[in-house]
């Protein structure tokens, strides 16, 4: 955006979501290795850090890095239990996984020159998609055709089920739409009003209200990175109950 | 000129398309402020609903992101 540089006063917010290739060039094919690239391994390897020098020692008496591994284990543990119930703590691992994924993307993301892998709706749409195809299938397995009736609301009165049916219908195909952009919606929007209130400090005027702009953004931008992370997964816990629990409305 | 022409229509069009997401602001203000006056009534209950209010939150907020795809879109897409 912004081609044309009018004036002196030019702020470019989306500059930052640009997928470049690592190793020059232009082109960019399936196989290229880009910045998302780098900055996906980098939270993977991130996690894997986290969890296995966490626990390597086991102790009892946690130390500092296995307390923080043993925490989050236990926190997603106990919302997967509280909202899918007893027979979701099977898919538990999947859960963490798309947790800590998503978490580390966004707190790395967070980083001065990093890359956000997780404000591009191509990495988000494909976490919901897998959700939203693990959960279908998931379904029509556990229910056979039964998981249908998820569609019809026995307890509304038989006049109005049709008109339900094809709103629970509709809901339940823009599901993963909406999983996907708010968690890329929420994290471009953010990057983007702090990169926009940063372009403001080559106003010489401005420039002290924006630093503390900007430090307060930062740390809004920090809890929008967890909330973000835990609202993606909780959703995933409970378009899971729909799966695994009775097909009970 | 007609270039200009549909490039104006879009940003007027973004811009528009912006408004959804005040509906979305006032949605989540509405379900935080409830979960907040009925947790001051009875705080006990407070903490097993905060799940609750998250798929609340979010659910509101998804249809203000729409709009928000919406300006994406025109601003980049179309």
């Amino acid at each position: 955006m912004a081609e044309e540089g009018a004036s002196g006063f030019q702020i470019h917010p989306m500059d930052q979501f640009i997928v470049k290739p690592l190793f020059g060039g232009d082109h960019i094919a399936w196989y290229t290795v880009t910045n998302v690239t780098l900055w996906m391994a980098i939270a993977v390897v991130a996690i894997a850090a986290m969890l296995m020098l966490g626990t390597r020692r086991r102790a009892i008496v946690p130390s500092r890095s296995q307390s923080v591994a043993e925490l989050i284990y236990g926190f997603v543990y106990n919302m997967v239990e509280e909202v899918t119930g007893r027979e979701g703590v099977k898919y538990f691992p999947y859960v963490l996984t798309l947790f800590l994924f998503i978490l580390f993307s966004n707190l790395l993301g967070l980083l001065p020159a990093a890359f956000t892998t997780t404000s591009h709706i191509a990495v988000t749409i494909v976490l919901a998609m897998l959700v939203f195809l693990g959960v279908t299938i998931l379904g029509f397995v556990k229910h056979g055709i039964g998981f249908l009736g998820m569609f019809w609301v026995s307890s509304a009165p038989l006049v109005i089920r049709p008109i339900l049916a094809v709103i629970e219908v509709i809901s339940y195909f823009v599901r993963p739409v909406s999983h996907s952009i708010r968690l890329a919606g929420n994290l471009m929007a953010g990057h983007a009003v702090i990169k926009v209130i940063a372009g403001f400090a080559t106003l010489v005027v401005a420039s002290p209200v924006v630093i503390g702009a900007v430090t307060a953004l930062y740390g809004l931008e920090l809890l929008v990175a967890c909330v973000q992370a835990y609202v993606f997964t909780i959703l995933t816990c409970v378009y899971l109950r729909d799966a695994v629990g009775d097909v009970h409305h | 000129m007609e270039g200009e022409l549909a490039q104006m229509g879009k940003y007027i069009g973004a811009g528009l398309a912006a408004f959804g997401l005040g509906g979305a602001g006032i949605g989540v203000g509405n379900i935080a402020g409830n979960f907040l006056a009925g947790a001051l009534r009875n705080p006990s209950a407070a903490a097993g609903q905060t799940a609750t209010l998250f798929v609340g939150i979010a659910f509101a907020e998804a249809l203000g992101i729409f709009s928000f795809l919406i300006a994406l879109l025109l601003m980049f897409a179309v």
